[in-house]
């Protein structure tokens, strides 16, 4: 909805600011807009974020993507891939990448569902 | 590694080819952003500087710095040129250049769609207005930048964008592979990507973690909300808000507030009153985010395709940074307005930025703002509240998200004024939507550097990693879990070389081999051998005419694809500026040319010191019946640059004097030089004046008192000395090379 400028009728109320109590007012309400984004980003994962897990876990981008794109359709991601990946890994005494190939292959989801039940 | 890669020779071409070999074992050598070593009051040549840092080792100084000592000061901040033309394997030759100008900051920009791709890309397909980032690309690139930082001797911030639906990849990537600066802000996926704004959040979180593990320097977006705009100057507020909102989420994730750079750009341009509409919002700005870095970017949003018009604009941006401050200084090139930036217009741009810092530096000292005039200190003062006022209002329209679908941002009114053109998006559309994903109790991610719930076993540290902060004393870190991540040790990060095997470098440098196996010369622009030129022509005409007529142009000079990128209407009837590209599909054997070799020139004080000692008199003048005097003035007066210049004392006799007329002069004056000019050569005039003026020096027994000296558009040296002279200078001769000759043969000869 179009308004028109109503600046001189709605500033009423920081007029009386200083310099300093107006800068000091902007940065508490910028953190009170970013606060419950950042509890949001806190609690929650994504797809390119889990494969952020693999990545760091040396595993390759092809890998990530067919790892992640399992756990996901298996409603797994909130436990988090490299969870799952460091699971098979311990089960089956490999290095992680080795582990990750073998999941992005379609082997070994059996150890994956004990762990957390079957697909979705 | 660049160890194992001999160091770059100045007289040699960069060997991309070789550069590619043994990419799987090469690892950055340094990771986290690199901020120039400030020299006080500096001292170079006969100045003190006051806003610069230390020099270059190899570097090309401004064009007029031969004046001033070949001094190349660099100016405090660091300064960007951006690349774009999609193959990576060409901008690195780019990236030399631009460092040898200045440049420390390499910002690769990504080819068209990146950003919607959720995944990584890998090897080196070509890219449109942009490379595709991928591991192959980034690595070469790093590569190169090392060796290229030895040769100029300064390090050299590579950057990229950690933005997209891949932004948590992109940033474990980037700290892989030593990339020290990305743009990261969420704002940027949800206004302009229509990116579902939870997972623009939720994946920045992660992102700017992995950043700030390697102090990696981050750059907003908030720039592009006055690019976009349709008044840009309105969205000053808003642009507040949207830094505001990046910096604090940042902070709030993990980013140190001293590697969080604010991309600002003044919004407008002439014929608006641009830099009294553009210092107050500067000033703002800085007063709010005085914490924060500046990363101050030049304006696009009223750039044409007149590259005069753009390059005046950056002046006056460049002349708000020296009055406010930039830490770094980022540039656009002036042809941006009509292409993706050429070779030459990205060097044209770094020496804008430092021609401009430079020659305002320690400008501050003698010329300040006025923070009390009222019109600066009201503005400043209205800006702030009505970003308060904004920031207000979101809060109350159920904060960010309820604001975005509100259409808050990129609106052309200034706020609390509205206009209803701004970007609305929903909360739950956009590419990507519903793919959040609540953390579950038992939710672990055994990697270091990870933000958020991470549910590790008792006795490990969140955070770990070496960077940003080790584990705690006592605890283990998380990767101890998996015996070390990509972050701790590098050598397990993996490498894949190509996916694609048609569209990859190795076949774009085979469609050039030739001509590099041969040394072949083509022209380019962007990428090896594309062939394009431009060329300038005024034409008599109406601006459509003269369009149309100068691609007929075009196509007579052999040009192919003409288009015309420049267009300037000197009047309606009488005339036109076009400039015209094409391409040219002609090849040059640098090996079958014939270069005469260049004339050794001495320096001004060496030349001027003997003549001053040895009181050197010259007698000139045009010879037979020739009324030329333009070529001889050229080279006498001191206005031209002539001899003039270093004390010679010219004695010139006019146009038409014969050739005894002029020896007798000489011996009158007792001058040691005599100058003919001989332009006429019909009937073989210029041989016999120059023959005769020889023989007669002879005979009255002063030849080898004399220096006989002819010139003139159809002399040659060869052919002078065979008349009889002792020197000839054809077309394009400077009195520097006149000079030179004389004091270097009455040396050799003990005149």
């Amino acid at each position: 909805m179009a308004r028109e400028d109503t600046y001189l009728k709605v500033r009423g109320h920081l007029a009386e600011l200083t310099d300093g109590q107006l800068e000091a007012r902007f940065w508490e309400l910028a953190q009170r807009v970013v606060d419950p984004m950042v509890e949001l980003a806190r609690t929650h994962t994504s797809p390119s974020i889990e494969r952020s897990v693999l990545m760091r876990m040396g595993v390759d981008s092809p890998t990530c993507m067919a790892v992640v794109g399992e756990c996901e359709k298996r409603g797994l991601l909130g436990h988090g891939a490299g969870h799952v990946v460091l699971h098979c890994a311990g089960h089956w005494d490999c290095a992680m990448p080795e582990a990750a190939r073998k999941l992005a292959a379609g082997e070994g989801w059996d150890v994956v569902e004990q762990k957390w039940g079957g697909a979705r | 590694m660049s160890s194992s890669f001999p160091p770059l020779d100045p007289n040699e071409k960069l060997d991309v080819a070789a550069l590619l070999e043994d990419l799987d074992d090469y690892r950055p050598r340094r990771k986290g952003w690199h901020w120039r070593e400030q020299v006080p009051d500096q001292k170079l040549h006969k100045f003190v500087y006051k806003e610069t840092s230390k020099g270059l080792e190899r570097s090309i100084p401004l064009p007029a710095a031969h004046y001033f000592g070949d001094i190349d000061p660099q100016p405090d901040c660091v300064v960007t040129t951006e690349i774009a033309s999609g193959r990576f394997e060409d901008d690195i030759r780019r990236m030399r250049m631009a460092a040898w100008h200045g440049a420390d900051h390499m910002m690769v920009i990504r080819t068209a769609g990146q950003s919607h791709m959720d995944g990584l890309l890998e090897g080196t397909p070509e890219g449109v207005g942009g490379i595709a980032v991928t591991r192959k690309q980034v690595r070469a690139t790093r590569k190169a930048l090392d060796l290229i930082e030895d040769e100029v001797g300064r390090p050299i911030n590579f950057h990229s964008y950690v933005s997209g639906v891949a932004g948590p990849e992109m940033a474990v990537m980037f700290s892989e592979e030593g990339v020290n600066g990305a743009h990261q802000d969420p704002q940027y996926n949800v206004l302009y990507r229509n990116i579902n704004m939870y997972r623009s959040f939720v994946d920045a979180a992660v992102a700017k973690h992995v950043m700030a593990g390697v102090r990696m320097a981050q750059i907003d977006g908030a720039h592009n909300a006055n690019a976009t705009a349709v008044e840009a100057w309105n969205v000053m507020p808003e642009l507040l808000v949207q830094h505001a909102i990046n910096c604090a989420y940042s902070v709030s994730v993990g980013m140190p507030k001293e590697d969080i750079c604010l991309s600002t750009v003044p919004p407008d341009a002439a014929p608006a009153p641009c830099m009294r509409m553009d210092l107050p919002y500067a000033v703002a700005l800085r007063d709010f985010f005085g914490e924060y870095k500046m990363r101050a970017q030049e304006n696009t949003r009223y750039m044409e395709s007149d590259g005069r018009d753009a390059t005046v604009s950056h002046v006056m941006n460049l002349m708000i940074s020296r009055l406010t401050s930039a830490d770094i200084q980022s540039t656009i090139t002036p042809d941006e307005g009509r292409n993706v930036p050429w070779h030459y217009n990205n060097i044209a741009a770094v020496n804008t930025a430092k021609q401009s810092l430079v020659g305002m530096d320690g400008l501050r000292e003698m010329v300040k703002l006025d923070r009390e005039a009222p019109e600066l200190n009201q503005k400043v003062r209205e800006i702030k509240e009505r970003a308060v006022l904004f920031l207000e209002a979101m809060l109350e329209d159920g904060g960010y998200f309820g604001a975005v679908e509100e259409a808050y941002f990129v609106d052309s009114g200034i706020y609390p004024e509205t206009h209803d053109d701004g970007i609305a998006r929903k909360s739950d559309g956009g590419v990507a939507a519903g793919t959040i994903v609540p953390r579950a109790a038992d939710y672990l991610a055994p990697v270091c550097h990870h933000f958020g719930e991470n549910h590790l076993p008792e006795g490990y540290d969140a955070e770990g990693g070496p960077a940003a902060g080790e584990a705690a004393p006592g605890l283990r870190k998380p990767c101890d879990l998996i015996g070390g991540c990509t972050l701790c040790d590098a050598e397990k990060v993996p490498f894949i070389d190509e996916l694609d095997p048609e569209d990859n470098v190795n076949a774009r440098l085979a469609q050039t081999a030739e001509l590099r196996e041969k040394g072949l010369l083509k022209p380019e622009v962007e990428w090896a051998a594309d062939g394009w030129v431009v060329v300038t022509l005024f034409l008599p005409a109406a601006p459509r005419v003269a369009e149309f007529a100068a691609l007929e142009f075009g196509k007579a000079m052999n040009l192919q694809e003409c288009e015309v990128i420049n267009k300037q209407v000197m009047h309606p009837a009488e005339g036109t500026l076009i400039e015209l590209k094409g391409r040219l599909d002609v090849v040059v054997d640098p090996a079958r040319l014939v270069i005469p070799p260049e004339p050794v020139v001495m320096k001004d004080e060496e030349i001027k010191a003997f003549v001053i000692e040895k009181g050197i008199k010259c007698v000139a003048a045009t010879v037979g019946e020739d009324e030329h005097s333009v070529g001889m003035r050229e080279i006498i007066d001191i206005k031209h640059g002539g001899l003039e210049k270093w004390g010679f004392s010219c004695e010139y006799l006019g146009t038409s004097v014969p050739v005894e007329k002029v020896l007798d002069a000489a011996i009158e004056h007792a001058a040691q030089v005599v100058l003919i000019s001989t332009i006429i050569t019909h009937g073989d005039m210029h041989r016999n004046n120059m023959e005769k003026l020889a023989d007669l020096a002879v005979e009255k027994g002063v030849r080898d008192k004399l220096l006989l000296i002819s010139g003139g558009t159809q002399v040659t040296d060869e052919l002078a000395r065979s008349w009889g002279m002792d020197a000839g200078f054809g077309r394009g001769a400077k009195g520097i090379g006149v000079a030179s000759f004389v004091v270097r043969t009455m040396r050799e000869r003990g005149m």
